[in-house]
């Protein structure tokens, strides 16, 4: 190979890699969806119980670091909009502005950005480590799915718990602007709080919830699917757990644009 | 002479790793009753094989039938018609380290029948008190030794009553005594439940003495099936090599190797 061909040569094997990481993880959505559907009849059902834990690890679990970083949120969003609207003089729209961006953008991006960081490591790394040690071999031959024991349950938690998870953060994130924004509007919080509910149209909760959606089946998919593909022992449980994570920030960020572009057109 | 239908058929299976092949036409029987040694060194395919027998890995060519069903023709339901039927204790156990060795034990029970709990907490124990390990079942399997989870791995191996027993390097790890206690318990097992038992292993002493007969691989073919006198008696080089632990001589053939130092990609 000359020295042109090389490089041609590695963009081909890295594109090759990639269609095939998107391909694997869409057999693997496929497998826990027909397992949701259809398992009970084949003798594969997913049970109700490790949904169950994992909606708790995904969800109640993650309440508190949720409510820390929603409140955070709305109050930085809640300064910035009274410093910079007021430049304008147009404060009055400081309650529209953190109703609207906090619903339809950040209260979504941050639980997925955080839950990716909490959940989708950790089933990186549990399944990442159940394949170096043979236990997803071990359950294949136990006649045990992997997809259906390991996948499933936490596709449904995901999809469940990202959306819960991003009403709650737009709670709290608009309580934590109202607190900052009254005082300097010369509002009380509750009259604050009212005029949000008044100005909030379903459609934007809408937006950002069905993003969350979106969010919460890429989360799940990088997460078991770098854990799937783990080789090379503890070192290789690392690389996944970190991949998983990096890729699905970056997915995420991705799709939220590409889809905020699509519904406000 | 009437003999019984074997359980388990391979015929001409070939594998690879990319452009390696690691078994050539491998054909390998084994009847009911048995306890079949797969004895080969490092690289000689019998992880593979193993890999092939419990249908992890699909044949490339070459058939591999279990109770008479074909893996790699199987559809989903027979496939698991014969794996409640199979159990198998892999080499570092393979226990899931987030439940505990009930749990564990009692994990082919809960997934695969509809029995009540009680039921269920009986069996996985009798099955740990098989394996010498009554009253560990409260343990997490980070707390067990090494000969202890390869027999609660046994344990849960055995949970379903299968009629086939896979067991992937039973001694690897272990000290001679714990090993040669594990040994002790294939034979018994094999008289008190009558199943067959396929070993995978490279220790030549726990071979010839739970061995009713030998398949000897050799990068990745068969190089004799029989009886522990016969392989013991074979005048075969490869074999003989491998029981003496005398280091094979590599013949360098050249242009390979040079073909191997200079291609891209080799």
């Amino acid at each position: 190979m000359n020295a042109l061909q090389r490089p041609l040569h590695e963009v081909g094997r890295t594109a090759l890699g990639a269609i095939a990481g998107v391909g694997y993880a869409a057999i693997v959505l496929v497998e826990s969806l027909y397992f949701l559907v259809a398992g009970r009849r084949v003798g594969q059902r997913v049970r109700l119980g490790a949904i169950a834990q994992q909606m708790r690890e995904i969800g109640v679990d993650a309440l508190p670091i949720v409510a820390l970083l929603g409140f955070t949120v709305g109050l930085m969003l809640g300064i910035q909009f009274v410093a910079s609207l007021a430049e304008f003089g147009a404060q009055s729209q400081v309650v529209v502005a953190v109703a609207k961006s906090v619903t339809r953008e950040f209260g979504a991006l941050i639980t997925a950005i955080l839950v990716a960081g909490r959940s989708g490591s950790a089933l990186a790394a549990r399944i990442g480590s159940m394949s170096v040690s043979q236990e997803v071999d071990a359950l294949a031959v136990m006649g045990i799915e992997p997809v259906r024991y390991l996948v499933a349950p936490a596709l449904v938690a995901m999809l469940v718990m990202l959306p819960t998870l991003t009403i709650f953060a737009n709670a709290i994130a608009i309580f934590g602007a109202a607190l900052y924004s009254a005082p300097a509007l010369n509002v009380t919080p509750l009259a604050y709080l009212s005029q949000t509910l008044a100005l909030l149209s379903p459609g934007d909760v809408w937006q950002g919830l069905s993003k969350s959606v979106v969010f919460a089946v890429l989360i799940t998919l990088i997460g078991v699917s770098t854990g799937f593909s783990v080789t090379g022992g503890a070192e290789g449980v690392g690389r996944a757990t970190t991949r998983a994570v990096v890729l699905s920030i970056c997915w995420i960020i991705v799709v939220d644009m590409v889809f905020s572009y699509f519904i406000n057109r | 002479m009437d003999t019984p239908a074997p359980l388990i058929e391979v015929a001409g299976l070939d594998a690879w790793y990319g452009r390696r092949q690691v078994l050539f036409g491998v054909d390998f029987t084994v009847r009911p009753g048995e306890i079949r040694v797969i004895m080969g060194g490092s690289g000689s395919g019998k992880s593979t094989l193993l890999r092939h027998l419990l249908g992890l890995q699909r044949p490339v060519a070459g058939s591999v039938r279990l109770f008479g069903v074909d893996l790699g023709r199987a559809d989903e339901r027979e496939l698991l018609a014969v794996r409640k039927r199979i159990g198998v204790s892999f080499q570092g156990g393979a226990l899931l380290t987030s439940l505990s060795v009930g749990d564990n034990v009692a994990l082919p029970l809960r997934e695969h029948t509809d029995l009540d709990e009680a039921t269920i907490r009986i069996m996985s124990r009798i099955k740990l008190e098989v394996v010498n390990l009554g009253g560990f079942q409260d343990l997490m399997p980070s707390q067990l030794s090494g000969g202890m989870v390869k027999r609660a791995a046994l344990a849960r191996a055995l949970v379903m009553d299968p009629r086939l027993l896979f067991f992937d390097e039973p001694s690897a790890g272990l000290d001679p005594v714990v090993s040669a206690e594990l040994d002790e318990l294939i034979l018994r097992l094999r008289d008190a439940l009558r199943m067959t038992i396929v070993v995978v292993t490279h220790e030549l002493e726990s071979a010839f003495k739970i061995a009713d007969t030998i398949t000897v691989l050799d990068q990745g073919r068969v190089l004799m099936t029989d009886t522990v006198a016969a392989v013991r008696g074979a005048d075969n080089e490869r074999i003989q090599d491998l029981l003496n632990r005398r280091p094979r001589e590599v013949a360098i053939d050249a242009e390979a190797y040079l073909r191997r130092l200079t291609e891209e990609r080799a």
